[in-house]
């Protein structure tokens, strides 16, 4: 059975890895998702497998009566998934706000960097000044991000 | 998109979620449930009706800002934490009562931080539903 | 009065949940952080005095003993981070009290800057290897949004770099501690280190310190993994730029030296001849990026990755001088490279722009900004009567006598590299005649210059004193490393004593 979800791990890794590079960020998000769960699964694995034995002791001893699964790292997963889940939500509205300010998924059309003198960044600083000079404009719609 | 099915589903659906849901979380503290599955139920009682009746409608059925929520959520559990600091252990020690209490059992500071899971995990779910569905 | 410890996780804790609930009200906010962060610094000072008369000190969460629970403990390096990290936030609330505007106020700036005030906390403060992977996603998260407030094109190109690269390396980090627990069975960093004397150090611990050591380099910015820093820094509010590289890449050199001193010491001396390659190259790539610059936000981003370098050196060249250097290196950068920045911003704010070629002739208008930016500057660059000095020549002389000489070289001709960059920023922002094309000079309310430039004088005060009285800090750096090297007490501290 290790042998088998080694190579599922493998597999997830080498999946997430290749969805990284690629230069869609909707891809990007869902390689991310799949090397959190290639994690996740290497941990699993590392909490040896065993059957349909739960980690019970009996009411009179100090220890399992048999052989059990060691129940941190499921514990340790669970923590991950959620923390992992809490992630991917916000990664999914970054990516929705990002489409809908460059209108593409390609990363490469994101480039800012090259835009002669200082636009971008003059453009933005003055932006500040006035989106302060007219105060109490509406801000609703970013709640996601909190 | 408007489906009748689930919106007379969902009139009896979300009372019988929101017990569910507090089912989980009374049961929680030495039985599987808990706080963060009942929160996700809540969730999920609230999504349903925002799908069957647009994100308007369910952030008025839920009455409460999610963002209120999740405050209150991080203030009862913080207080659970808080309160063996006053007897002088350490943050997030369990203090129980010794007195059995009907339905629960034992009763002491997991639950209350338990109950903050809830509330927490149910507004920030909503949330992130809401604001979704609202952009789109 | 363990319970102490408690006290920098609760303070922003209990300042978020406030800010949450104060949700519309602006001003409560702002007294709530500015309250929470003075608390936090109060609280991280008496824990210092504490942990100076009585050793290290160590909490168990929920009572539950370790190595099976949470385990705080504060020894004198996570003490020194904390005060840091209280003053840093201190500085950069009051700072944004005149440098935020409402829209990102009314999304939640002041309860987010909490929680992350909260990760690095945590962070320095966990005495268990699981548990910091959840604070540094606690802070992650935070960070993440607080680098997208705003919603501007350029942020989010920056954003989705900064959160693309963070989420490798967490998923790297956890791969990492799942693999360790795996090998030891335990995840408290006093056991493994107990574990780790015991086990033989081949086959898969290697492995897992290489992966650690990628994973907390990716947040620290060290050479091979840095392109995330300058391709976000530059974007977000200058306020939260302070703060990102005062305290989260410092928490990735925090990190380091802890897991590297405390469970992999014999993989921390293996690894010495790239670990110091690491170090020389993120130093001299940071500086050869920021003589290219002409944008001051991102020139000082670049610096920020050659400064790394220098912290890096420590755990390198690894001997207790060099430790204590790192870490006096640390806590001064802290202060001088935020001075830097937060002078920055006000220039921003003044001349709308912060492109060195359409500055100038600042210095006619503005004499005080213009010492405000050059005592830091030349501290950084370190010259002597300034703090920069003394942390470079402790890893300098912590170099020569650990006999290695090309990184002593690379840090020796990467102040002069550094010394060059920012006097020449600081030229062409002050002293350079002023472009006939420049635009009209905003001037800013009484009020808000004091809450801009209040914070800036501090910090560059802070780094002048920390230069003209190095002894007493600088002995505490020493005590530091020396506690780092010699991890028994340590894990006495937080096993009892070992049978």
């Amino acid at each position: 059975m290790e042998a088998v979800l080694a190579v599922v791990i493998g597999g997830l890794y080498a999946a997430g890895m290749y969805l990284m590079v690629r230069r869609s960020i909707v891809k990007m998000i869902f390689g991310l998702a799949l090397l959190g769960n290639a994690a996740n699964l290497l941990i699993f694995t590392v909490g040896r497998l065993v059957r349909g034995r739960p980690p019970h002791i009996p009411a009179d001893g100090v220890l399992p009566s048999i052989p059990t699964a060691d129940p941190v790292p499921q514990a340790l997963i669970l923590t991950a998934i959620v923390i992992g889940f809490g992630v991917q939500a916000f990664a999914l509205v970054l990516i929705k706000r990002v489409y809908q300010t460059v209108g593409s998924d390609d990363q490469d059309e994101m480039v800012t960097e090259n835009q002669g003198q200082g636009s971008g960044v003059k453009g933005q600083e003055s932006q500040r000044q006035e989106q302060e000079q007219g105060q109490g404009s509406g801000v609703k719609g970013q709640g996601g991000e909190a | 998109m408007h489906s009748i099915i689930l919106a007379t589903a969902i009139r009896l659906l979300l009372p019988l979620m929101l017990l569910f849901s507090l089912f989980l979380l009374l049961r929680g503290h030495n039985e599987p449930g808990g706080g963060f599955v009942g929160g996700l139920v809540v969730a999920a009682a609230f999504a349903l009706y925002t799908l069957a009746h647009g994100a308007h409608e369910g952030r008025r059925m839920l009455r409460i800002d999610p963002l209120r929520l999740v405050a209150i959520g991080l203030l009862i559990a913080l207080c659970s934490g808080l309160l063996p600091l006053l007897a002088g252990l350490p943050f997030l020690t369990g203090l129980w009562s010794s007195l059995p209490a009907p339905v629960i059992g034992h009763a002491g500071t997991p639950l209350l931080f338990d109950l903050g899971v809830y509330l927490l995990v149910a507004g920030m779910a909503l949330l992130i539903i809401f604001t979704l569905m609202e952009e789109s | 009065m363990k319970n102490l410890l408690f006290f920098p996780l609760i303070i922003p804790l209990a300042a978020a949940v406030l800010g949450l609930l104060a949700w519309n009200q602006r001003k409560l906010q702002r007294w709530i952080g500015i309250g929470a962060t003075a608390l936090l610094t109060l609280v991280s000072g008496i824990l210092l005095v504490q942990v100076q008369q009585h050793g290290i000190i160590t909490a168990q969460a929920g009572n539950w003993p370790a190595p099976f629970g949470i385990t705080l403990v504060a020894d004198l390096f996570s003490s020194l981070m904390l005060v840091g990290t209280g003053i840093m936030g201190l500085c950069v609330t009051v700072y944004s009290l005149a440098d935020t505007d409402q829209h990102q106020e009314s999304v939640g700036y002041h309860p987010l800057l909490q929680v992350l005030l909260l990760g690095v906390c945590g962070s320095f403060l966990t005495g268990d290897l699981f548990n910091l992977y959840v604070w540094f996603e606690v802070m992650l998260i935070a960070s993440f949004v607080l680098l997208a407030l705003g919603g501007q094109r350029e942020q989010m190109e920056g954003a989705i770099k900064y959160v693309a690269l963070n989420l490798i390396a967490s998923a790297l980090l956890l791969a990492g501690i799942g693999l360790l627990y795996g090998v030891t069975g335990t995840l408290n960093m006093a056991h493994l280190a107990l574990r780790m004397q015991e086990l033989d150090h081949t086959g898969t611990i290697p492995v897992i310190a290489a992966l650690l050591f990628c994973a907390f380099s990716i947040k620290a910015a060290v050479f091979p993994f840095y392109f995330w820093l300058p391709a976000s820094y530059h974007t977000p509010p200058i306020a939260v730029v302070t703060i990102f590289s005062a305290l989260l890449s410092k928490v990735g050199i925090y990190v380091l030296i802890r897991v590297f001193t405390l469970i992999f010491p014999q993989e921390a001396l293996a690894g010495q001849p790239l670990i110091l390659l690491a170090a020389g190259l993120t130093m001299l790539f940071g500086a050869l990026g920021a003589v290219a610059q002409p944008e001051l936000r991102r020139l000082l981003a670049f610096c920020v990755i050659s400064q790394i370098g220098y912290l890096l050196m420590g755990l390198g060249v690894f001997t207790s001088l060099a430790l204590a250097g790192s870490i006096f290196f640390m806590l001064h950068i802290m202060a001088a490279k935020s001075a830097l920045f937060l002078v920055t911003g006000v220039v921003a704010r003044k001349a709308g722009t912060s492109w060195l070629p359409e500055l100038g002739g600042l210095y006619q208008r503005f004499p005080l900004l213009a010492v405000l930016f050059l005592l830091p500057a030349l501290s950084v660059a370190g010259i002597p009567p300034l703090s920069g000095f003394w942390g470079k020549l402790a890893l300098v002389q912590a170099g020569l006598q650990a006999e290695q000489y090309l990184i002593v070289a690379a840090a020796l001709g990467v102040s002069v590299l550094t010394l060059y960059y920012l006097v020449h920023a600081w030229i062409q922002l002050f002293w350079k005649p002023r472009p006939a094309d420049a635009a009209e000079l905003r001037s800013l309310t009484p009020q808000r210059r004091r809450q801009l430039l209040g914070p800036a004088l501090g910090l560059t005060l802070v780094s002048v004193l920390l230069g003209l009285l190095p002894e007493p800090l600088f002995r505490l750096c020493s005590a530091a490393a020396e506690q780092l090297l010699q991890p028994q007490s340590y894990i006495e501290a937080v096993l009892g004593v070992i049978r």
